[in-house]
């Protein structure tokens, strides 16, 4: 028979409630969860996940055309494909999480309301997909960084590559957080679900993805220091393709941001999750 | 050690203590924020509130108690039936036990693991396969992938479904799909299994399949079942113990016979004569040609009969536009709960009645088919429109009697398990002995 353990249910009373522990040992329903994002998105079509990688070479191709020859910004001297290829895949991965995230409890309501489980599992889910998605743009980012270095574009293999997976993990980290925080507005107020698509848009404008640092000056550059994804992107890109230096000082804050973000993610997630069955 | 086993046997699996649940009435928010600033814009200024509905405004602020101070504690290997009428608070108590929702007070104790089937499939998604689905529904069942791998045969198995087992579930027919998500839950490796009605699913077979599974699962598995159903056969079939409850209380808890005696008493309240409310008569939908008024009992004090006895009944409508070839149709309910069938009049005509005439019909009700008992009835009145049944008026709970225990039959008492709620008649008989 099951292992039994005393379970005390009580009203709220507004104590923090971190759950972690609980999450993990509902990991084979994450599997589950992860594995069933990959099967919807991909039954049914011919060409299955290359449509994945396809993704982010077209809109870089588009980014080129547009901000690079036409608008002609600067780009640290690196080839325009590669620098808004690098910035868009890791930027989609963050605003898809969130896009997503931010809709949990309008789209979960059905099985909230009918079955007790770590409701994290479902946001958590959604990043790990989302992330595994991610590594597969980010090889054929890699495939795309070997062709430019043996066509003769200066690229190097050097230890602040060492870097990627925390700034990768840094963006998990930031993602869940601001998904979590904007799933507790949407739920009650569903303004939030249009405010939240178009704030990611002007979100992008606001991070160094279609354009470099090095572009800003003045109390624009300083007020885009103060977005935790500025230095994410912009390490990422330093991380990978070695211009433009590594951002500490914002970074450092952004870390700090996110932490904070998280903690106030997952306690109001969970507060709302506790009676959002009676409101929706 | 022996002392020790018995205290530990003595400690009940689920432990509810003051248990209340409070919900508010009327508009919670209005789901926008122009919505909501409006009425807290119109609260301040003194004005009335733009979102509220006209008519809703008794509802605003209203609360009400679904669940008002519940004690219960049930002990391992029970099985439990809930009965009670529509809002008497038994699907908020299996809400909360499962944990799908917070009280407002008081506190459950919960010693074994638990699985609940408010909703047969939850999680099912129709692209998935069944396979998929099957892995699906037992993690979120909180099983791991592993013990679904141990009962995914037996899983299969009793689903019936094993031919389709890896077609996406869309295309299932919807019995397929209750059973196969049926099935997931019962072979679930929980202590404490929560239901609410999820036998209502499936062909006659399968039902009682799954009764006997759950039965199974508490005499000889020793789980812990708690199980809400309108259905007082499968109470009966499955529970050891019966809970009644009203208005967010237990009224009784005890004996099954006895929960559902109570339970029948508590829905069985019926007057000799009754009258409905009328709308005013521009309210009624053009559509309508006639509207139910009354009933009256004739000939009677009392609603209690022998099985030999005619029902008289008069039934009183109020014309608004020529009728012809209505049928008046009276079901009858046992115990106001189980069908048991449906008297239907001679076609009714009025077609030369003024619009707002009252008319009356009397009816001579045959009881010898029926079993001893409680009946309520439920009046339907329709006409045939292209060879389907067109609604002019219904009326649930219409009028009650009771069968008194028959006198033919004063040697055993009617077992309805056994032989339902008819008596069928025999025409003819004729007892003989073979000649030589």
């Amino acid at each position: 028979m099951a292992k039994s353990k005393e379970i005390v249910i009580r009203p709220p009373a507004g104590e923090i409630e971190f759950n972690i522990k609980e999450v993990w040992e509902y990991k084979d329903l994450l599997y589950e969860l992860v594995m069933k994002n990959f099967r919807l998105v991909y039954k049914q079509t011919v060409l299955g996940p290359i449509w994945l990688i396809f993704n982010p070479i077209i809109t870089s191709v588009v980014f080129t055309f547009v901000f690079g020859n036409f608008a002609g910004l600067e780009t640290d001297g690196l080839p325009h494909f590669l620098f808004y290829m690098s910035g868009n895949t890791l930027w989609n991965f963050f605003a898809n999480c969130i896009n997503t995230n931010a809709n949990t409890f309008r789209a979960n309501a059905g099985v909230y309301g009918k079955v007790y489980f770590p409701r994290l599992t479902i946001p958590i889910s959604h990043v790990i997909s989302g992330f595994i998605n991610f590594m597969m743009q980010f090889v054929s980012l890699m495939v795309f960084f070997f062709v430019y270095k043996f066509t003769g574009t200066e690229l190097h293999i050097a230890p602040r590559m060492l870097l990627l997976p925390v700034i990768m993990l840094h963006t998990i980290l930031l993602c869940l957080a601001v998904g979590l925080v904007l799933s507790c507005l949407t739920y009650k107020y569903r303004d939030f679900v249009f405010i939240i698509n178009l704030g990611m848009q002007l979100w992008m404008y606001l991070t160094p993805v279609v354009y470099s640092m090095s572009n800003t000056g003045g109390w624009m550059h300083k007020v885009l220091l103060l977005n935790p994804m500025t230095p994410v992107i912009h390490n990422f890109r330093y991380a990978l393709l070695g211009r433009g230096g590594l951002m500490i000082g914002s970074w450092a804050i952004s870390i700090v941001v996110t932490s904070a973000l998280l903690f106030i993610g997952i306690v109001a997630f969970n507060r709302s999750a506790r009676n959002f069955v009676d409101t929706v | 050690m022996e002392q020790n086993k018995t205290t530990m046997e003595k400690k009940p699996i689920i432990e509810i203590k003051g248990l209340k649940k409070r919900y508010r009435l009327g508009v919670i928010n209005n789901k926008t924020l122009k919505a909501d600033w409006q009425s807290f814009w119109a609260k301040k200024m003194g004005k009335p509130d733009p979102n509220v509905k006209i008519g809703q405004e008794r509802l605003q602020g209203q609360t009400l108690m679904a669940l008002n101070g519940v004690d219960l504690n049930i002990y391992p290997g029970e099985a439990v039936g809930i009965i009670g009428v529509n809002g008497a608070g038994k699907s908020t108590m299996l809400k909360l036990i499962s944990r799908v929702t917070a009280p407002t007070e008081g506190e459950i104790v919960l010693r074994g693991k638990i699985t609940s089937m408010l909703e047969v499939g939850t999680g099912f998604n129709p692209e998935l396969t069944g396979r998929e689905n099957i892995y699906m529904n037992g993690t979120i069942l909180g099983m791991t992938r592993a013990e679904v791998d141990e009962k995914m045969d037996q899983i299969i198995a009793f689903s019936e479904v094993k031919d389709f087992i890896d077609t996406p579930v869309k295309r299932y027919s919807s019995g397929m799909y209750v059973k196969l998500a049926f099935s997931v839950a019962a072979h679930l490796d929980s202590d404490i299994m929560i239901m609410d009605e999820v036998l209502a699913v499936g062909d006659v077979n399968f039902q009682k399949k799954c009764l006997s599974r759950m039965s199974d699962a508490s005499t000889t598995e020793g789980r812990t079942i708690l199980y809400v159903s309108h259905n007082m056969s499968t109470i009966r079939q499955i529970c050891t113990r019966c809970i009644v409850m009203k208005d967010g209380k237990v009224i009784y808890d005890g004996d099954v016979e006895e929960a559902i005696r109570i339970y029948s008493e508590e829905t069985f309240k019926f007057e000799l004569k009754r009258t409905f409310p009328m709308l005013k008569l521009d309210e009624y939908p053009p559509y309508q040609a006639l509207t139910l008024t009354s009933s009256e009992i004739l000939d009677r004090d009392n609603l209690i009969f022998d099985a030999d006895e005619t029902l008289k009944v008069r039934l009183g409508f109020r014309v608004f536009k020529p009728v012809e070839n209505m049928e008046c149709m009276i079901s009858v309910r046992y115990a106001g709960i189980n069908l048991v069938g449906t008297y239907v009049s001679k076609p009714l005509t009025f077609k030369e009645a003024p619009e707002g005439q009252e008319v009356y019909v009397d009816m001579e009700l045959d009881l010898s088919n029926l079993v001893p008992g409680k009946y309520f009835t439920e009046v339907t009145l329709g006409t045939n429109n292209v060879g389907r049944m067109f609604t002019h008026d219904f009326w649930p709970k219409v009028f009650g009697f009771e069968i008194s225990e028959n006198k033919r039959r004063n040697d055993y008492s009617w077992d309805i398990g056994r032989w339902s709620y008819n008596i069928l008649p025999v025409k003819s008989q004729k007892n003989y002995m073979e000649e030589e």
